[in-house]
């Protein structure tokens, strides 16, 4: 693609981990330049943190994940020389996101207020956990104790659980990803008005706004989620609702007319329900249906259920899904290449512009390796 | 909140994915036109959840579609579409989530859109892209998080896959839709060309694995392995879960192992002194504090852990999470009105915006609730019709 929606934009990533620098990696897929501003010698503090201890080139793959196609300067935010030296970056940029606690850039004479002053242009985005006034404010923004105090730990898993959460870093993702449409909306007002934006997200209210329609539901019924006893599938919806096992693995099962469903899959036990009790009796149908699904396997049911153009599908995991042709015209892998003639497999941007994927072989940069290239810039 | 002024989208999507698209642009300051088939409508305003409907619709359908306007049009019928052809010439943004070749039939396809109106940016999002063997399947949130090995994340080792309990893939789906019509509509401010957007749920439920998935393609392709016991996250080391105590949950993230065997006065921890067995060990570990853990109460347990600043908290609902001034202080509830006098409380966009937050008042509308001011407002009615 000639032109990516975002040529020609700079953004400075003051943020860490995974929310403020996922909301950098899908800004940089779109087509800016993603600057990542590192304390020298530690830098981002995901270039430490591994899972299943994988590393590429001395940083983790976990962090390679999150950060490619993105650039590295080393600045020490505490020392005025650098801080003159980021001041001057800030007054080029159009973007700066950071995810520090409440107070932290204030510190740095790096809040809002003082960064306007350099540049009134910028759109400068905020991440927290809780916000910046009230109890929470100064608790640790983390994934799992989001989950857990947002209510979102009691809608996965069956009734008699204990509360589950989700097993990927949800709070993180989303928030990200509203922090880029504040983002982006704040860029499509400055070029009409010229003004930049403070825009603020929170790790909480983005996991608020991600059960809107539960915390609707409970605002005006005043019931909990109840979860099912059995196969839940998400607590607001009806039997069938779930996944259930068959002969040979598992089969999911979405809105699905119960009398219907009793016919294409002949159980005499189920066609005794009518669709008016699908939720009222719902534990009732979902281990009716868990006993019969077990007789045969994931295939038999399927090609009767498709035959009635019922919501069905198998369950893959990542093995069969990566083998799946489905799976494979997406193209939705990529290589980037790292140090010395190796690459690594990721993911790709999961938004096609004008009918083209979006690829970037372009790798997450070295901490500082920028430096030179970005101070002869700025003498320019 | 007025980011969007003047920004016209015009919103053919139904049930979730589409339409929370179409929620946030409203949100953030552009004026959302849904249009709908007479009769019927989103097919979403019927859709009844936990028995729980607002004047005979669903609440979620309150929820998804508050701050939008409504016009019937039966696409079928040459009147209608010429109708909506002719709000598109006016519009800045399309978008649906029919599946691949319902628009073409339809005749508002993106080129025949783009010739209609050369500076259009036009959304949609499909299950599975618009080839392959599921391109026509339907892209329903459970069956692709079924298919996309999600649901081998949640829950413990020995248990079935499960799947996570909230519309995620509908919701990242439409997340991102949005993300990439903003991109467009930025770029379209500089060169004035159309853009099409195109976002698929299989696609955005992939990234959202991204950090695992680039995990299993780069370590010889080894599935993920939940923890028998309290799985936060199959690829982090204990305490990483929710335990039970004597009184409430308590929710543990990444700590220190013999720091945790102090505070807890729990002797039997204090062995794990090589972080790495944290992750190699995490059963064992997490069954000693299973064990442990409920012989106190979770407020108990926080009074000794939060002072010394290791990662917890006490796992609420809804009811629990309502009385916390934490959450009082956000501010996040919003009580809207529908035209017809029913009021309602749900939630407002999460997005702050020059210390601001969104409060538009404006409730879901009624099925063609506004064909009439937009006949006229985009000079769209035939005089006597």
């Amino acid at each position: 693609m000639n032109q990516l929606p975002l040529n020609g934009l700079t953004i400075l990533e003051f943020s860490q981990y995974l929310s403020g620098p996922s909301a950098g990696l899908r800004l940089a897929d779109l087509g800016a330049r993603v600057i990542k501003i590192e304390r020298p010698d530690i830098g981002d503090a995901c270039r430490r943190l591994s899972i299943k201890n994988l590393w590429v080139d001395g940083d983790s793959l976990l962090f390679h994940t999150i950060n490619r196609n993105k650039e590295s300067f080393t600045a020490d935010l505490k020392s005025p020389e650098d801080r003159e030296i980021v001041k001057k970056l800030i007054a080029r940029a159009d973007v700066m996101t950071h995810n520090f606690r409440p107070g932290v850039m204030d510190g740095f004479g790096l809040d809002y207020a003082s960064v306007r002053a350099l540049n009134p242009r910028i759109v400068y985005g905020a991440i927290s956990g809780y916000g910046k006034e009230g109890p929470w404010k100064d608790r640790p923004g983390q994934d799992l104790l989001l989950q857990s105090m947002s209510g979102l730990a009691y809608m996965t898993g069956n009734e008699k659980d204990n509360p589950m959460p989700f097993g990927l870093s949800i709070a993180d993702s989303i928030c990200g990803a509203q922090l880029v449409q504040g983002i982006l909306a704040a860029l499509v007002r400055r070029h009409k008005t010229g003004e930049g934006a403070l825009v603020e997200v929170s790790l909480m209210e983005s996991l608020l706004d991600f059960q809107f329609e539960f915390l609707t539901t409970y605002h005006s019924s005043g019931q909990l989620p109840r979860r099912s006893k059995f196969n839940n599938g998400n607590p607001l919806l009806s039997a069938p609702y779930g996944i259930y096992a068959t002969g040979d693995g598992h089969i999911a099962i979405a809105m699905v007319n119960i009398p219907q469903l009793a016919r294409a899959i002949e159980s005499e036990s189920l066609a005794g329900y009518d669709q008016e009790q699908a939720f009222s009796h719902r534990d009732e149908i979902k281990n009716i249906l868990s006993q019969h699904l077990v007789c045969q396997p994931t295939a038999y049911w399927l090609e009767r259920l498709h035959a009635e153009d019922m919501w069905a599908m198998e369950v893959l995991d990542w093995k069969s899904l990566t083998a799946h042709e489905g799976y494979k015209v997406l193209e939705m892998e990529q290589a980037v290449s790292t140090g010395r003639g190796k690459s690594l497999l990721t993911t790709r941007c999961p938004i096609r512009i004008n009918g083209e994927r979006l690829f970037s072989g372009k790798p997450a940069p070295g901490l500082g390796q920028d430096n030179e290239k970005i101070v002869m810039e700025l003498l320019k | 909140m007025n980011l969007l002024q003047d920004i016209i989208v015009v919103d053919f999507s139904q049930f979730l994915s589409g339409p929370s698209a179409g929620l946030r642009l409203a949100d953030m300051g552009a004026r959302v036109i849904k249009i709908e088939k007479p009769g019927t409508g989103d097919i979403c305003r019927q859709l009844y959840v936990s028995d729980t409907r607002i004047e005979g619709e669903s609440t979620i359908f309150h929820a998804i579609n508050r701050n939008k306007q409504s016009y019937a049009a039966d696409l079928k019928k040459g009147e209608d579409l010429e109708k909506v052809k002719k709000l598109i010439r006016q519009a800045d943004v399309v978008l649906h989530n029919f599946r691949p070749g319902v628009m073409e039939r339809i005749g508002l396809d993106y080129e025949t859109v783009k010739a209609l109106n050369p500076r259009i940016v036009y959304g949609e999002v499909s299950g599975y892209g618009s080839e392959g063997p599921w391109k026509d399947l339907p892209g329903q949130d459970l069956l692709v998080q079924a298919l996309s090995g999600l649901t081998w994340l949640s829950n413990n080792r020995d248990e079935r896959p499960t799947p996570m309990g909230v519309s995620v893939v509908d919701i990242l789906a439409g997340t991102y839709l949005t993300q990439g019509i903003l991109a467009a509509l930025y770029r379209r401010g500089l060169d004035d060309q159309s853009v099409l957007v195109q976002v698929s749920m299989m696609e955005a439920i992939l990234d959202f694995q991204f950090e695992v998935l680039t995990c299993f393609y780069n370590d010889g392709r080894q599935l993920p392995v939940r923890s028998q016991v309290s799985n936060g996250n199959a690829y982090i080391p204990a305490p990483y879960g929710i335990y039970k105590t004597r009184e409430g949950y308590l929710s543990l993230a990444m700590g220190d192992i013999p720091k945790l065997a102090g505070l807890l006065q729990c002797p039997a921890l204090a062995v794990f002194t090589d972080a790495a067995e944290w992750f190699d060990r995490r059963d064992e570990i997490k069954e000693i504090l299973t064990k442990h853990l409920v012989g106190r109460t979770a407020d108990e347990w926080l009074s000794v852990l939060q002072p010394a600043d290791i990662w917890c908290a006490k796992v609420m609902d809804y009811s629990d999470l309502l009385q916390q001034v934490g959450y009082k202080v956000l501010n996040m509830e919003l009580r809207v009105k529908t035209s017809n006098g029913l009021s309602l409380k749900t939630t407002r966009c999460p997005i702050r915006v020059d210390g601001e937050i969104a409060v538009s008042e404006r409730g879901a509308p009624l099925l063609g609730e506004h064909n009439e001011l937009i006949d006229g407002q985009f000079g769209l009615g035939i005089f006597g019709s």
